[in-house]
């Protein structure tokens, strides 16, 4: 049995948890003291030694990706912290920020002087004030102590932090959306390279990295690389959040070694609400290929998860127990990806909209068989064709879904309908209408899958 | 423009602020664009021109720009903005049956404004409190573990016009317009206010602890100081799974 490892969010709860004196008074700022004594090309060998990798989505070696910037020239370098998190299923930052927001910028003051940056950003997703809040009180208290603002604790260093809300668009989670985003423009992604390392914000060296990795590094630094490296499994090092939600008894945050696995995971979370089983899940959000109880011991590391056939992603395990109709919750995650495509490369933009139109029909009792192909079809059209990865993401849940369920999708057709009771999967008792059924608008009696159909007839 | 000289200079003074914690001005135009519907409920086209004026660009410019992100309005907002989350994991788990009664309730749909304007309805995308769904939100505060009973007693009492508290966040929510002056990143001297830190937060910490679900254990989270040193103790980290591991 792995036990859990809080770290980050080891002081969650403490009265006042957001604040500095009881950040402080439970080894607050100890990692950036001992930092600031540090050669920053130490800073960077160490966590690099720590195999810390990135935990916003994408794995790539945090320390690696510091040592990309090109020696400086005398010109700006900056660090832009990704908080815009909004992967469905995905809740690890924003209670992060909520509750140990000092962590985060505990974190931008060691990076900033290993990668010799003196302007930081910190990128919040707009739809979360409280958050944005506490994230804007911690800056302010770092300035106040000295932490932040002109030769910071008396070595010289400066740095300063600009909080910046967004203002709701995925895909500035992207990080060149999130840049050209920063920057006051449409939040579209750059084609890449060059990599923002070469040419980011303001086309200068741009560290971007996700809150979980900056938040990660304090403790590395503080504790050591030993320390942080005996956690995880060989290539996967380190603790990171496991965010549990669904059908589970006690869904929740879960900060645990790399290599966990959904078995042990739902153990402590008291295994599936009462009478019902896992019937699929994903291992790291919407754009991660589904699993099933097949995977219960697939090690959640980024080698394990890569070797089932999904990602690791950003661990955000969503857990759906046999009530649920796997065509309605594909067909929703489709619809999340065509509202948020950005629009900027065909498959993706025009792609995501007709998988919604198929994918509504089936749902609704009105699709063929040849639909589920066309889904197939259309997915791969879409998938490695666009800048960004996005349009991965859109397809993950559909192809994965209909390899694992495929006679689901084909019962939607044979049965005519949604073969499942929509009201079971609720958390409390309604009796399904078959207003709610359909989607049809209960006021004006519309309804937008007939009416679609039409439109397409 | 038609705004009054008071408000010009104010908003005048406020922009500057904006750019000037940013390198290049038009860094500032999301706050900005965040700062106009502080004062006008929604992205008017007074804002946009004043956005325009204030960074050297275009209205076209600006309006690209507004019209890109979902909470940039266009029209005048309702004084809540009320949604529900009826993304896959929120929806499955109730959200759709919540968003159709409340929707009946108020007797709008998607983006539309009651006939007062004390709320315009928003099906929500993800807002990142998956471990408390089904989730609504109401002008970006969190109203965790819904149901349609308290969904509806959330919207009769901003119908009925009292004040109404977040599961975690404010000890009230902020008008759309005030939450909107603090996105623009002018704080409103909140952060210290608490609802708690909720359950689902502090499963995994209550776990490590007490190895017993939150739930069941009296309120002494707050009393122990100790937790950061639990955390190197766990380190040993050898999972017990079989499949696909240690491959090369």
């Amino acid at each position: 049995m792995t036990d859990l490892t809080p770290v980050i969010s080891a002081t969650w709860g403490l009265e006042r948890s957001w604040n500095f004196d009881t950040y402080c008074a439970n080894g607050g700022y100890e990692g950036a003291t001992k930092s600031l004594k540090m050669a920053p090309a130490d800073i960077i060998q160490a966590v690099k030694d720590s195999g810390l990798r990135g935990r916003g989505g994408a794995g790539f070696p945090t320390g690696m990706k510091w040592g990309f910037l090109p020696a400086p020239d005398g010109g700006p370098r900056y660090l832009v912290v990704n908080a815009d998190e909004s992967e469905p299923g995905t809740c690890k930052d924003i209670p992060t920020m909520m509750n140990s927001p000092h962590t985060l910028v505990e974190g931008v003051i060691i990076t900033s002087f290993a990668i010799g940056c003196n302007h930081a950003f910190i990128y919040v997703r707009g739809e979360v004030v409280h958050v944005y809040r506490r994230v804007m009180k911690a800056v302010q208290e770092a300035y106040d102590n000295g932490w932040l603002g002109k030769n910071i604790q008396g070595t010289g260093f400066d740095l300063d932090v600009t909080v910046h809300a967004g203002a709701g668009a995925y895909i500035c989670g992207e990080e060149t959306a999130l840049l050209d985003s920063l920057e006051g423009r449409r939040g579209q992604p750059r084609l890449k390279p060059p990599f923002p390392a070469v040419s980011g914000l303001y086309a200068r060296p741009t560290v971007v990295n996700n809150v979980e990795s900056i938040a990660s590094v304090p403790a590395i630094l503080n504790k050591g690389v030993e320390w942080f490296a005996s956690m995880g499994t060989e290539k996967s090092k380190g603790m990171g959040f496991f965010s549990l939600s669904g059908h589970i008894k006690r869904p929740g945050q879960y900060e645990a070694p790399l290599g966990i696995t959904l078995r042990e995971l739902l153990e402590m979370a008291g295994g599936m609400r009462d009478g019902h089983e896992l019937k699929f899940w994903t291992p790291g959000g919407s754009s991660t290929p589904m699993f099933t109880d097949e995977n219960l011991d697939t090690p959640l590391d980024y080698e394990g998860v890569g070797a089932a056939g999904s990602m690791l992603g950003t661990r955000a395990l969503q857990i759906f127990d046999e009530t649920t109709c796997v065509v309605r919750a594909v067909e929703r995650w489709t619809e999340f990806y065509k509202h948020e495509s950005c629009g900027k490369c065909t498959p993706c933009r025009e792609g995501t909209y007709w998988l919604t139109q198929i994918l509504h029909r089936l749902e609704a009792g009105h699709g063929t068989k040849a639909d589920i192909d066309q889904l197939l079809a259309t997915s791969d059209s879409i998938a490695g064709r666009s800048f960004c990865p996005f349009g991965d993401g859109a397809v993950a849940s559909i192809v994965s879904s209909v390899k694992l369920f495929r006679e689901e999708f084909e019962r939607h057709v044979d049965e005519a309908g949604c073969p499942f009771d929509h009201a079971k999967s609720a958390l409390f008792d309604y009796s399904t209408s078959a207003d709610s059924l359909t989607g049809a608008d209960s006021l004006t009696g519309a309804d937008p899958l007939t009416d679609a159909e039409e439109a397409n007839a | 423009m038609t705004y009054d000289e008071k408000t010009s200079a104010k908003l005048a003074t406020d922009a500057a602020a904006i750019m000037a914690r940013y390198p290049v001005k038009r860094s500032g135009l999301l706050p900005m664009l965040h700062l106009v519907q502080s004062v006008d409920g929604h992205v008017s086209p007074d804002g946009i021109q004043f956005c325009a004026e204030q960074l050297g660009l275009t209205a076209a410019e600006i309006s690209a720009v507004a019209t890109f992100y979902t909470q940039y309005k266009r029209r005048p907002n309702g004084e809540y903005q009320v949604g529900v989350c009826t993304n896959t994991l929120c929806a499955v788990m109730g959200g759709d049956e919540i968003w159709r009664q409340v929707s009946e309730r108020i007797g709008i749909g998607h983006d539309e404004t009651n006939e007062d304007g004390t709320i315009t309805l928003e099906r929500l995308e993800c807002n990142a409190a998956c471990d408390y769904a089904p989730v609504m939100m109401v002008n970006w505060e969190f109203f965790d573990n819904m149901t349609p009973k308290k969904a509806l007693t959330l919207v009769d009492d901003i119908l009925a016009g009292k004040d109404i508290k977040p599961s975690r966040g404010a000890d009230t929510v902020a008008s759309f317009k005030e939450v909107s002056r603090v996105l623009a990143g002018f704080p409103d001297g909140r952060a210290d206010e608490d609802q708690g830190v909720g359950e689902a937060t502090l499963a995994g910490v209550e776990f490590a602890k007490h190895g017993a679900p939150a739930a069941t254990l009296p309120a002494a989270a707050k009393a122990a100081p100790a937790a950061a040193k639990a955390a190197p103790a766990a380190a040993k980290a050898a999972p017990t799974a079989k499949s696909g591991r240690g491959k090369k």
